[in-house]
């Protein structure tokens, strides 16, 4: 049994006959093969797979792609624009804010989310933002320098 | 220094692909042709296999293969590296390790058999239909109860869950020097059971190409070549030139990508047997249950002391889990890597340890970022801690008291280690100093207002990186060299392809192995290439683990390039019609030395490609130059921790308020780079003090089997750091570095718990087991005020 569904994914109108329970981050890593988005855990705990749909972080690892049928959909391979890099992303460069890099683009992908709620986030709150992404690595230190650089950067563009 | 040389702060050049999420890591890739593979594994902590019958799977839509350990005839068992011998000198027991299991499972999660299918949800489906029919038999997950006469047996071939029972120094003499000491600082305690959890979840592709007869791996591994040894020569038995392991981009490791494992093999395998390339990729849950766990201690420990607080000797008696199997190298870790460092940064003249190895009905168990060492430092900082406050005497100034002196080095420990350099007290006075420490009572006195508990606690930790003489490590067991190796590649238009051993997935190499070539060659950082992770790419290696990168790997580079400008002078030599020893390299170019005559570094890299005008009677042509760099002796990185915390008497609940650290790495390449290995090692030693913790039942079931369960450090449990460095550079490697990989995770549970205990010290409270959870502390501080 399969089902069609429509999507823009980063901007381009896409469409597909898929499982119905296929999950989005299935259909954008294996149908659209964006592999930048990943899967870390099978609980919707770790955000290595955050997404926007319709402009709002969504985990996709916990949505299934039916229910983005119709949706706009960004990720990790669309936020950077005429191949330069978007101003988070160049914060997490230039405060090292990423190792492995596997949990970044859904470190970015919820860093993004909350700028565009919050200009100015605090330490506090971006801690507390970040409860819903994992890093192994950097001991979120980086990352949280990361976002305050890149909410500046996003306030003086 | 230059902006990109030695020393720089460097922004890494790892990082455009990553945040445009082009990395491209093992399960990113799909090959023309790739099915999938999944494993069927044990519900049972231990049980026989008394049928599997596959016939259902064997029908399910898309299924092209169910394999058991009835079709694997004639693969071998994953090998263990690292024989360890008892205290009689008899080998350790040392059970197989089958790829699929052979008649029995030994823990939940043990693979039992593979179903591989044209998609992953085929495979998946089709596997819920294969019907394995059990017996269950009683399981064993307690260390002390395994090692009881009477335990169900793990294996039982040998007869008893004792891996080894082995030891390290004069026990006669060490019991000695107790017998008369002025105080004995006893402690009983818990190195607790952790889960690694790289948040790239471990995955593999088999290739076969029946034209060549070669197979591929791709593998989320830390050390491709080691994988390639040990699975062709060991499980598969495929000699070198036909078999390439690959690691791509890698996210994260920590040690639990060290190891071979049965996927690997699985599915090398597999893809043979059906001429297609088969992908298995772990779930959490998987990994979970077969990713190799860490620590899992249970010691205790007494520091003999005399009357100015002066350490006489220790003795120290760990019990250590194995886990089912014995995984790569998890013997070494509580003895070699652990017994070794029970000196800690003091001079206590006689140490003895003994540590018993056991089975039991868990997943194996093996190294994880520090490995061994956050275990004697946990071991011997609490002891000291515990000596200072039974004394009356501070902290710090205990600590000083008892350090080896920056004038005794070489040092020779009683543990078998020769420390080769360190300022033990200038790491110290720079943590106190950063941390405010004589300013501590008023902020103890201000958390008091709040109504909390403040506690602040030290640790001075020495870790022995590097790893590790070939040689010695081979008197110890270790069935391998542990050197490394590293190409220099000069491309005839001057770019050079450095071919490393050493495996980035996380420490930046490409950016760091650049800087340090790039300033010793005085040519361009862009031009240089680093290039790893292929068997088919690098000529040999050892990977990456025990902090060994900088100081084996880049050592290695250093030699290579020592070899390329020794030919460059030759080629320089002939081409200025000088004498080879008058030519001196700086900054790129090859002189003359005292004239104004040179060659530039291009020039000679194009000479040796182009040898129009070139010594051919007496040099080949080309300039590329390999180099196998065995290290003289251990690394030693050291350093002191301080930790603030604040416990909330009413719940237990405690937060650290801040942690300053400071280490000598040695000589630092990339500072950036360096500061970021600490907060990570910080953090995940931070998780072992306060948050996580491996849970089993009974039955042998892992309860803490998911992130809902076990404990993962998040951005708001932890502070941000103080980092520093002090500079003590190794005396017997080219850079000087120490390494910095696994220090934060080292050092920095036993400050966390130092503090705690600190803390509840004024209610009686003499010890808090890990992981400090508001639970534990809660229940530490009802215990002590009902005693």
């Amino acid at each position: 049994m399969s089902t069609s569904i429509s999507m823009t994914v980063n901007g381009k109108e896409v469409s597909a006959e898929i499982e119905p329970r296929m999950l989005l981050v299935d259909f954008l890593r294996e149908n659209q093969r964006l592999t930048g988005t990943h899967v870390g855990c099978d609980t919707s705990q770790c955000g290595a797979c955050v997404v926007h749909v319709n402009g709002k972080s969504v985990k996709s690892c916990t949505l299934l792609a039916v229910q983005a049928d119709n949706a706009s959909v960004l990720t990790i391979e669309g936020v950077a624009t005429n191949g330069e890099l978007h101003p988070m992303q160049q914060a997490f460069r230039e405060n090292h804010g990423l190792q492995c890099g596997f949990c970044t683009p859904g470190m970015v992908m919820s860093a993004l989310d909350l700028v565009n709620m919050n200009q100015d986030p605090s330490e506090t709150e971006i801690r507390e933002w970040l409860e819903g992404n994992l890093c192994r690595c950097t001991g979120y230190h980086n990352i949280v320098k990361s976002i305050q650089a890149g909410a500046k950067a996003m306030r003086e563009v | 220094m230059t902006d990109t040389g030695i020393g720089a702060a460097l922004r890494r050049r790892e990082d455009p692909r990553f945040l445009r999420g082009a990395g491209r890591y093992t399960d990113d890739m799909n090959l023309p042709g790739q099915c999938y593979a999944y494993i069927v594994r044990s519900p049972h902590a231990h049980a026989k296999i008394l049928s599997i019958d596959s016939a259902a799977t064997s029908s399910s839509e898309g299924v092209l293969a169910v394999f058991t350990s009835a079709d694997m005839e004639g693969i071998g068992g994953l090998p263990c590296g690292w024989q360890v011998n008892n205290k009689d000198g008899t080998p350790m027991n040392e059970p197989k390790h089958p790829v699929l299991a052979e008649g029995k499972v030994r823990h939940v999660g043990d693979q039992v058999a593979v179903v591989i299918a044209e998609t992953r949800a085929q495979a998946r489906d089709a596997a819920e239909k294969l019907n394995v029919n059990y017996e269950v038999l009683d399981a064993v997950t307690d260390m002390n109860a395994a090692l009881e006469s009477g335990s169900a047996n793990v294996h039982d071939d040998i007869g008893t869950n004792l891996c080894y029972d082995w030891e390290l120094g004069d026990k006669a003499a060490v019991d000695e020097v107790f017998e008369n000491a002025h105080h004995i600082a006893k402690i009983d305690l818990v190195n607790n059971r952790l889960i690694p959890n790289a948040i790239e979840p471990r995955a593999a592709i088999g290739d076969y190409d029946p034209l060549s007869e070669e197979y591929t791996l791709h593998t989320t591994s830390q050390n491709p070549h080691v994988i390639r040894l040990l699975m062709g020569a060991f499980v598969l038995g495929l000699p070198e030139h036909k078999l390439r392991v690959n690691a791509p981009d890698v996210g994260g490791g920590f040690g639990s990508k060290i190891y071979h494992y049965a996927e690997e093999a699985i599915v090398t395998w597999a893809a043979g047997k059906l001429n297609r390339p088969v992908k298995w990729t772990a779930e959490r849950s998987e990994s979970f249950l077969t990713d190799a766990h860490a620590r899992d201690h249970l010691t205790h420990g007494e520091l003999a002391v005399d009357e100015n607080g002066m350490f006489l000797g220790l003795r120290v008696f760990t019990k250590a889990n194995m886990g089912a199997y014995l995984s790569t190298f998890s013997t070494c870790v509580p003895t070699y890597l652990y017994a070794t460092l029970l000196a800690g940064q003091y001079k206590t003249p006689l140490i003895y340890c003994e540590v018993k190895a056991a089975f039991t009905n868990t997943v194996p168990v093996d190294a994880y970022r520090g490995a061994g060492r956050p275990e004697a430092t946990y071991v011997v900082e609490r002891l000291v801690d515990v000596a200072a406050q039974e004394m009356g005497i501070d902290a710090a100034e205990i600590r000083r008291r008892n350090f080896i002196q920056p004038d005794q080095f070489p040092y020779q420990t009683p543990v078998a280690l020769m420390y080769d350099t360190g300022n033990f007290q200038d790491c110290l006075d720079n943590a106190l100093e950063a941390a405010d420490y004589s300013g501590f009572a008023a902020r103890k006195e201000e958390s008091k207002q709040r109504g909390k508990l403040r506690g602040v606690g030290l640790s001075s930790y020495i870790e022995a990186c590097g790893i590790a003489p070939s040689n010695v490590v081979g008197s110890l067991g270790a069935r391998a060299g542990l050197y490394e190796v590293a190409t220099i590649r000069v491309n005839p238009t001057g770019s050079v392809s450095v071919l490393t051993g050493s495996h980035s997935h996380g420490q930046g190499h490409e950016t760091s192995f650049a800087q340090v070539v790039s300033d010793m060659l005085g040519i361009d950082y862009e031009s240089v290439d680093i290039v790893h992770g292929d068997t088919a790419k690098i000529p040999f290696g050892m990977g990456t683990y025990g902090s060994r990168s900088i100081a084996v790997g880049g050592s290695a580079i250093v030699t290579a390039i020592d070899k390329i400008i020794a030919k460059g002078k030759k080629i320089a030599a002939h081409l200025l019609e000088a004498s080879e020893s008058d030519i001196e390299f700086k900054d790129g170019q090859f002189a003359v030395a005292g004239t104004d005559r040179s060659k530039s570094f291009g020039e000679v890299a194009l000479t040796a490609y182009v040898p129009h005008q070139y010594p051919l009677e007496e040099l080949e042509p080309g300039l590329e130059e390999t180099a196998f760099y065995d290290p003289k002796n251990f690394t030693y990185p050291s350093g002191t921790y301080v930790c603030e915390v604040e416990v909330d008497p009413s719940t237990g609940d405690v937060e650290i308020q801040s942690f300053h650290a400071t280490d000598d790495f040695g000589k630092v390449i990339n500072p950036m780079i360096v500061e970021g290995q600490v907060h990570g090692g910080l953090t995940q030693g931070i998780g072992q003090a306060l948050l996580e913790g491996c849970v089993y039942d009974e039955n042998g079931q892992l309860v803490s089997g998911s992130y809902q369960d076990y404990t993962m450090p998040r951005a708001d449990n932890v502070p941000s750091y103080t980092v520093k460095t002090t500079e003590t550079p190794c005396t017997h490697n080219p850079l000087g570095a120490k390494g910095c990989g696994e220090a934060g995770a080292i050092g920095s549970p036993a400050a966390v718990m130092n503090a705690v205990v600190n803390a509840l010290s004024e209610l009686g409270v003499k010890h808090v087991d890990m992981p400090a959870t508001s639970q534990n502390v809660w229940k530490a501080i009802q215990d002590a005020s009902a005693s």
